[in-house]
């Protein structure tokens, strides 16, 4: 929520329903204790109870931390609302807190005045001790700026479940979907969704779906019956465009969107990936299509994942592989191999904190120049980004056109929190989908392996198996037109500038740009990736306040809109916000001669929308002194 | 033995019948005059014709060194890659298209230095490729350095005290990573080079062949040994399914096992010992071909040949199984798949 007045401290009826804009909730508890489900099944019931919304899961790398330890806290954090939700939310209104830890790592976040439901059982000595609080904060008055509701969670999930044949420690477990139970009548929610979920997911064991309906109901009623909150909230449906709707994360997005390519060109995919935080979830999806044709492959690297589907590209297949950035470095060498053999290729970088192992559960968009630059030689490749999850779906299909029509590899970048950040996502009709072909060949007699299309400058893509069109390609520098190894000095020089013209030549495809706000004025903001949401967030309340800015964002990020110069010039000043120390501002500096400024925070995070805002106004209003 | 080569579809027009001639390639061969390496293309070039597949489902894949140079040569598809990689490219090409024939062309440095991990991969995942790593214990084409089979103090330009790394046995890594096929030949002994890798052509599974080859630049002589018509019958042991390993050229010397080792035992000529071992390539375990592995010169001979052909799914007839099942019991349906699971989509209206 935007604004204090929206959910707002009642002395109504505390079973009246209150209507609201919108709200963030956040749940946080050990690695172990179910938050992230419990965050998915908010998410799932919120969105097919018609809210818009965006998610970010916030997790740590370590599968167990030792529990109720700093380094365990797992997060789920849900911005939805009637309006359109662009951001997972800066700060939340509720925070669900599991443990002394949770709590003491999440606080700082929580809005003043906010909802802290805590599990009063877990503040033992040992709990405290382990979240190295020297006090215990439901004691030493350090919560009294927010409405804490002390529940003690364990006991009571403990008194529901009495009568099954569960030890003490197996009840417990249950204790989220208590704490759910009571965020789905703060919120009115139905509970349906969910108990149906649990009876399917737990279907083996009758006890355990007994077990977790119970602890669900137990804690809606404990909600309702102790008027513990003194009011409730309803969100008003969002005014989405017409359509079936579901909700989904970037990476289910990016994997339907492989699934999708394949269909719609009728070239089967081969993905070859190698497991990798936040990617692997890509290789997980689609390992499950075998039906479409999607043959996976888990290869024993990162350069054997791209070998693979370079190898398959060249029998004439849609080569896909998949990655994070210590994986893109690895693959920098056969991205180079690829350009070379100008064969289609795409290459999925979920980016994350770096340099090195960094921190791989956190989002970052620092690979940019190394998707750009990061290899040896004049090395040119199409760079793409989405922009939120579900555009993940959308930029897959527009990466595999590319790399089909101009023969060439695509680097589509997305990022951990685009990955696993999810939003409702209107599903497209089949007739809505971009259809695209392998280009026709030459016949054999005609045929060159380098010979260009006039128009795309693309040459041929004959795979093996065609008589007649017996070739040979490889690293080595090619004869224009033959293909034929080639050391001349001339020929080098045409190469290398036909590999870049070629690549050039997809900025003619690229749409118009779409300015947010008016065309000129005092500031343009220009992003890239997943700022999208905080940006156009920021962007919208600084011009309702009245403020001369605009936004820009760039899903083309090589070649780069054409338009691009134009629209920079018609802006006194150019804003750059990126979670990078500033890489797009790099480029735009270079390229336009224009004195774009940085906005850069590397977190680990999201960019907060109010971070945005703030940086505008400052740059407006102080002419950006403070950066 | 399963045959790999796919044979015409009944009915279909009668193939021409193709010659040497046919896959060579109209390149000029770059190979410093005397190498090994057009020993060993002039052996599969005449080889590819009697396989009875035409040229266009051939595809050669190299890495880099002089070997990988191979596929230039071939009029045939085929990939030059990059460094000790080609494993993965012919990966993903075989297991896409089945029905091609997947040659890779490497060498000691790029299979078994910078490329060893893809090797081992491809060979425990059964890949059908027909993978020829010619062995010369140098780096030829970076000019003279060690390789990982160069023997401990070995002086070159990079090693000019001696090497101190301790060689791989190509075999031995090939075994250990549970290849199906192995065997080995001599870049010189074209009968026997064509022999085996008209087996390795056959057998259905990855087929690992080393060619021991001499680089007559950085390491002329390296196999001097073994290569030499003269003492080629006594150094060096003939490996024949079923037979006694019997060697020498008045076939007059075997082995057998002393405990677990081997010791070679001497004969009058025609009446060997009962207790020779007898060589048995299809033999579910690899202590045999491990221990044919092991041995070599001065002590023993140098065994030739097929060390083990045994039969194990290939990773590609694995993958099109899954395909299969997969799309018989689900249709592929794009717009059931977009829509996901029952209940998780709303309506708007």
């Amino acid at each position: 929520m935007s604004d204090a007045t929206k959910m707002p401290e009642s002395s109504k009826k505390p079973d009246k329903l209150q209507e609201i804009e919108e709200a963030t909730i956040r749940f946080a508890g050990d690695s172990g204790d179910g938050i992230q489900l419990t965050g998915m099944q908010f998410t799932r019931t919120t969105a097919i109870a018609g809210n818009d919304l965006s998610t970010l899961p916030d997790y740590p790398a370590e599968i167990r931390a030792p529990a109720g330890t700093l380094p365990g806290i797992s997060g789920f954090q849900i911005h939805f609302g009637g309006g359109d939700i662009l951001t997972p939310g800066d700060a939340p209104d509720v925070l669900v807190a599991m443990n002394p830890a949770a709590l003491k790592g999440n606080l700082k976040d929580l809005k003043p005045g906010g909802f802290l439901i805590v599990n009063t059982d877990s503040f033992t000595p040992q709990n405290l001790a382990k979240a190295a609080c020297a006090a215990d904060p439901l004691k030493d008055g350090s919560l009294s700026g927010y409405r804490v509701l002390r529940v003690e969670l364990s006991r009571l999930t403990g008194l529901a479940l009495q009568g099954l044949d569960l030890t003490k420690v197996q009840a417990e477990r249950s204790k989220n979907f208590f704490a759910l139970g009571m965020m789905y009548w703060l919120f009115d929610r139905p509970l349906d969704p969910t108990l149906r979920w649990i009876a399917e997911k737990f279907k083996k064991s009758a006890v355990l779906v007994e077990a977790n309906q119970r602890a669900l109901k137990a804690g809606n009623a404990y909600a309702e019956t102790t008027e513990i909150f003194n009011a409730h909230y309803t969100v008003k449906k969002a005014a989405l465009s017409p359509g079936i709707y579901r909700n989904i994360t970037g990476n289910e997005a990016a994997a339907l969107g492989m699934v999708a390519a394949s269909v719609l060109s009728g070239i089967e995919l081969w993905y070859g990936s190698y497991p990798i935080t936040p990617a692997s979830d890509v290789l997980h999806e689609l390992s499950k299509h075998k039906n479409f044709g999607v043959r996976t492959f888990q290869a024993e690297d990162e350069i054997a994942a791209i070998g693979s589907a370079i190898g398959a590209s060249f029998g004439g297949k849609l080569g896909a592989t998949g990655t994070s950035g210590p994986g893109l470095a690895l693959k920098s060498e056969a991205i180079g191999y690829a350009v070379m053999l100008e064969l289609p290729l795409v290459i999925l970088d979920v980016q994350r904190s770096g340099p090195s192992t960094g921190m791989p559960t956190k989002t970052e968009q620092a690979d940019l120049l190394q998707a750009l630059y990061g290899r040896h030689g004049e090395c040119p490749v199409p760079v793409l980004a989405s922009a939120t999850p579900a555009d993940c779906f959308g930029m897959v299909l527009e990466a595999f056109r590319i790399a089909v029509k101009y023969m060439t590899p695509v680097v589509l970048l997305s990022d951990g929190y685009l990955a696993n950040g999810s939003e409702p996502w209107r599903i497209p009709g089949m007739g809505e989908l971009p259809r695209f072909s392998r280009p026709p060949i030459p016949s054999a007699d005609r045929f060159k392996p380098y010979a260009r299309d006039s128009e795309t400058l693309a040459r041929p893509w004959v795979s093996p198996g065609n008589a007649g069109y017996e070739h040979r390609i490889g690293g080595i520098e090619k004869a224009d037109v033959t293909g034929n190894v080639s050391y001349d000095p001339d020929n080098h020089e045409r190469m290398t500038r036909l590999r870049a013209a070629k690549v050039a030549q997809v900025a003619r495809e690229i749409p118009k740009s779409q300015i947010q706000g008016p065309s000129s004025g005092k500031l343009l903001v220009v992003g890239w990736g997943s700022t999208y949401g905080s940006i156009t967030q920021a962007v919208r309340r600084c011009q309702a306040q009245g403020l001369s800015v605009s936004s820009l964002h760039l899903r083309y990020l090589n070649p780069l809109p054409p338009d691009l110069g134009e629209i920079l010039g018609c802006f006194e000043r150019v804003l750059v916000p990126e979670i990078n120390l500033g890489q797009l501002v790099k480029m735009i500096r270079s390229r336009y001669l224009v004195d774009a400024k940085g906005f850069n925070c590397v977190r680990g995070q999201p960019l907060k929308a109010a971070d945005v805002e703030e940086a505008v106004e400052d740059i407006l209003n102080n002419g950006g002194a403070r950066g | 033995m399963a045959e790999t080569i796919p044979s015409t579809p009944a009915g279909a027009p009668a193939k021409p019948v193709l010659a040497r001639k046919d896959f060579v390639s109209d390149q000029m061969v770059r190979w410093c005059p005397g190498c090994g390496d057009y020993a060993i293309l002039a052996t599969v070039q005449k080889l590819l014709p009697s396989l009875g597949l035409s040229r266009e489902n051939h595809v050669f894949i190299s890495g880099i060194g002089c070997s990988s140079r191979f596929p230039y040569y071939m009029n045939t598809f085929g990939m030059h890659t990059i460094h000790g990689r080609a494993p993965t490219f012919a990966t993903g090409l075989k297991a896409s298209r089945p029905e091609l024939m997947v040659w890779v062309v490497t060498g000691d440095g790029d299979g078994l230095s910078i490329g060893g991990n893809h090797l081992i991969h491809a060979l425990r995942r059964n890949v059908d490729l027909k993978i020829l790593l010619f062995n010369n214990k140098i780096y030829g084409l970076t000019k003279g350095q060690t390789s990982p089979t160069s023997e401990v103090g070995k002086k070159t330009k990079s090693t000019p005290f001696g090497s101190v790394d301790y060689p791989i046995n190509p075999l031995s890594l090939a075994l250990a990573a549970e290849a199906t096929f192995v065997a080995r030949a001599i870049d010189t002994d074209l009968a026997s080079l064509g022999h085996v890798l008209e087996r390795a052509a056959r057998h259905k599974g990855s087929s690992f062949v080393e060619i021991l080859q001499n680089c007559i630049v950085f390491n002329d002589g390296a196999w001097a040994d073994v290569s030499e018509k003269s003492t080629r019958e006594e150094h060096n042991l003939f490996l024949e399914h079923g037979k006694p390993m019997i060697f020498g050229k008045d076939k007059n010397k075997g082995l057998r096992l002393k405990g677990l080792d081997p010791e070679i035992v001497e004969f009058d000529s025609g009446k060997p010992p009962a207790d020779l071992l007898v060589h048995d390539e299809k033999a579910p375990s690899t202590a045999l071909a491990h221990l044919l592995a092991n041995i070599g010169r001065p002590d023993f001979p140098v065994p030739q040949g097929v060390f083990r052909a045994v039969e194990r799914p290939t990773l590609e007839d694995l993958i099109e199984g899954q395909v299969a099942a997969a799309r018989q019991a689900r249709p592929a349906d794009l717009t059931a798949l977009l829509r996901g699971a029952e209940g998780e989509t709303w309506v708007v209206s």
